[in-house]
């Protein structure tokens, strides 16, 4: 077998072999049952409750938890601002980088402290170390967001009577003591060992074999990649992201952050089966995301190894697949796999340049970020899929004629309008921010934003909403994009297209954990079964294609078909 | 709500001093001790030092060229080219290196050519080709340096890096090697 793809297929199984133990660990963590690492981290959770003023143990009901949530998110903000607009006189800036124009610093400011990590800016030239530690920072914490969220939203499956939800700080703080932390810690050493920069030193002036002066940009590389990825964030030290041969050094480098990126969706959704107690409902949603995700990965990996037809008639050997974009080290067969599997779980980080990948390899990595519940993000990815768990119950409440029932609690109107508006959120923002592009482009069109013509340079604008929306963060990364209009627009999606799946999902979960429970009985909807994961495949792909069949008509198919 | 912004403070500034310092600094602590210091991988040649992971323009006809590139293998920036599969500048472009490559290459029929040697890479720093092209790029190294095709050959065979623990990955040379070895034939 090629040995490329026997690559890609070993670090697949890898990863859902790991995250079984490692989902297991995350839901010990979240149960506060004794784990491994207790001694050391226990007393410094002790610690920074103590200063913090935090009772850890405290139950918070929905609304209370999420004021905690914005408020801290609202601090991130304000500091990371400050700082990315006054990097050229704080300290740790060897190559004397300039500070960020208020408008960069705002889209980059959200875009880290909302895990999308869309990046306006090139990190060699465009942030002081400073910079990148305190967007290293935000990697942490916006994941730990993340999970903090789906484990309220798995509080309320738990299938007791008005259960607490929890408490959001010890959720919060033990998901990056107990989780990001420590793995992050083992990544880095390995990457430092392949030989991966993690050095304060500046830019390094070198002449080369043939006699041109160039310059090399280093810097804490390790700690920034292994946290990158870890917690699904995907921003890039360099602005070759993971394409540049610092930031991925060697094929082993490259199979690792593959696995880190798809440790946490994974081990959430097997953490959800240890936590609730539900092994076998989180078995049936690990079926569906997995489908959803071959259906995306394979062609992608078959269309980029078969190389870009335009090229193959000129004669050239194509073997090595459509080399455009991308790195010898990794292959062709490698970069299709990331390409898909960083969209759906909306990392966003990139191996190989997705502006240059065929027009159906970019349909489905927009597809994978416009479903964004294929695993999904650091655990927002669950809570994406309890959406449309809702919706499929709801419909399949209507087709049978009952009301329809959720782990023992109603759901009623109320839930359901919440979902059906977070569903739509989407395709709201992304088709609207589209749209509106495409007008000013249409009415100016000597703006230097499309580096394509044509359909693909239509694909360039949708491609950028959808990333902003579904806070991934990859790009058509032609798009000229470091300017007010692309700033502040994205900037706008990213917080709507974080907060509100963020604020709708925990909202029904705290409007069903009051409800009074319901034992199962003859007449329930069994909700662990083949059919109702066939049914949330059907809401999935059904709620995707009406809402977005005619944009990508419009982009990748007509470019495909005109080839 | 004061409650949740004193403790949003606090914790903030803690993990702040917890990840930038105490996580960077564990790393860079132990980096010390990993190949050159964390600085990145170095190799010394004629008292000249490059980096292992960084490639290098060649297009003298007496070394093994590299891919094209889109910042010119000035690790300053890293930039693809970012052109979609249809656009037509860009095939032109194509066509061009291929007409280039022909001339400095002549008997190489195009089928012979891979796609690496006519495409810029991601990071437009990629060290490596893949071993087809070092291959095809042997005779013309022969001929400018009057040595025998076959002993070029050798050396490329030579410097094939293979798949990871022989299973995983794809082949592929790093030019960098190839063209400091040469120098030193």
């Amino acid at each position: 077998m090629n040995t490329e793809l026997l690559g890609v297929l070993a670090i697949f199984l890898l990863s859902v072999l790991l995250a079984i133990p490692l989902g297991r660990y995350v839901a010990r963590v979240y149960l506060g049952t004794p784990t491994l690492l207790d001694p050391v981290m226990g007393p410094l959770e002790k610690l920074l409750f103590q200063i913090s003023r935090i009772d850890a143990h405290r139950d918070m009901d929905w609304k209370e938890q999420l004021k905690a949530m914005l408020s801290i998110n609202l601090i991130w903000f304000l500091i990371t601002m400050a700082v990315l607009m006054n990097m050229s006189w704080l300290p740790l800036k060897p190559d004397g980088n300039p500070s960020m124009s208020a408008d960069l610093a705002f889209n980059t400011a959200i875009s880290f402290v909302v895990n999308c990590n869309l990046q306006h800016y090139s990190g060699e030239s465009g942030l002081s170390y400073l910079g990148q530690l305190m967007l290293m920072f935000l990697q942490f914490v916006s994941a730990a967001i993340g999970m903090a969220a789906a484990v309220i939203v798995f509080n309320s499956l738990r299938d007791q009577q008005s259960t607490g939800l929890g408490n959001f700080w010890n959720y919060f703080t033990k998901s990056i003591t107990r989780i990001l932390l420590p793995v992050s810690v083992l990544g880095a050493i390995i990457f430092t060992f392949q030989g991966m920069p993690v050095t304060l030193e500046g830019k390094d002036t070198m002449v080369s074999l043939q006699g041109d002066t160039v310059q090399v940009s280093r810097g804490p590389v390790a700690p920034f990649v292994a946290i990158k990825h870890l917690g699904t964030n995907g921003g890039g030290f360099f602005g070759a992201n993971s394409a540049h041969p610092l930031e991925n050094i060697n094929y082993l480098t490259n199979e690792l952050q593959l696995l880190l990126q798809f440790l946490i969706p994974l081990a959430m959704v097997f953490a959800m089966g240890y936590f609730v107690k539900k092994r076998k409902f989180a078995l049936m949603i690990f079926g569906v995301m997995t489908l959803g995700f071959l259906i995306l990965v394979i062609p992608n990996i078959y269309t980029e190894m078969q190389g870009n037809p335009a090229i193959s008639q000129m004669g050239i050997d194509q073997s090595l697949g459509a080399m455009e974009g991308k790195e010898v080290r990794n292959g062709a067969a490698s970069s299709g796999y990331w390409s898909i599997l960083t969209t759906v779980i909306s990392t966003g980080s990139v191996n190989a340049m997705h502006d240059s990948t065929m027009p159906l390899s970019g349909m489905n990595e927009l597809l994978a970020m416009m479903v964004n519940g294929f695993f999904g993000g650091c655990g927002v990815g669950i809570l994406n899929i309890y959406i449309y768990i809702i919706i499929a119950v709801f419909i399949s409440g209507l087709m049978v004629g009952r009301t329809p029932e959720f782990m023992g609690k109603k759901v009623e109107a109320r839930e359901v309008k919440i979902a059906m508006l977070t569903a739509l959120l989407s395709p709201l923002l992304i088709m609207g921010g589209t749209a509106l592009a495409a007008w000013m482009v249409v009415n100016n069109p000597d703006l230097p934003w499309l580096n394509n013509p044509s359909f693909h340079g239509f694909s360039e604008m949708l491609y950028e909403m959808t990333s902003a929306n579904a806070n991934n963060g990859s790009g058509f990364e032609g798009l000229g994009d470091n300017n007010p209009f692309w700033n502040i627009s994205t900037g706008i999606v990213l917080l709507f297209g974080r907060f509100i799946p963020i604020i709708g999902p925990v909202a029904i979960a705290g409007l069903l954990a009051g409800k009074k429970f319901i034992p199962e009985s003859a007449g329930t909807l069994k909700t662990d079964t083949l059919t109702f994961g066939a049914m949330i495949f059907s809401v999935i792909v059904i709620l995707t294609a009406l809402s977005y069949f005619p944009a990508l008509t419009l982009g990748p198919l007509a470019e495909y078909f005109t080839m | 709500m004061k409650t949740h912004i004193f403790s949003s403070i606090v914790l903030t500034f803690s993990f702040m001093l917890i990840t930038m310092g105490g996580y960077t600094g564990l790393v860079w602590g132990i980096g010390q001790l990993a190949p050159n210091q964390g600085k990145g991988i170095t190799i010394q040649q004629n008292g000249k030092s490059y980096y292992e992971n960084i490639g290098q323009t060649f297009s003298d006809d007496r070394y093994f060229w590299s891919r094209p590139s889109a910042v010119g293998y000035n690790a300053a920036g890293s930039a693809g080219s970012n052109k979609g599969p249809s656009n037509p500048d860009y095939l032109r472009q194509v066509q061009d290196r291929i007409d280039t490559f022909m001339v400095h290459h002549p008997g190489i029929s195009k089928a012979e050519i891979p796609a690496d040697l006519v495409t810029a890479s991601g990071s437009g720093l990629d060290p490596h080709i893949s071993p087809q092209a070092a291959y095809v790029q042997a005779g013309r190294i022969a001929r400018t340096r009057s040595i025998p095709e076959a002993e070029v050959q050798k050396l490329v065979s030579k410097h094939i890096e293979g798949p990871w623990l022989g299973l995983f990955g794809p082949s592929k040379v790093n030019v960098l090697e190839l063209n400091l070895a040469l120098d030193q034939q």
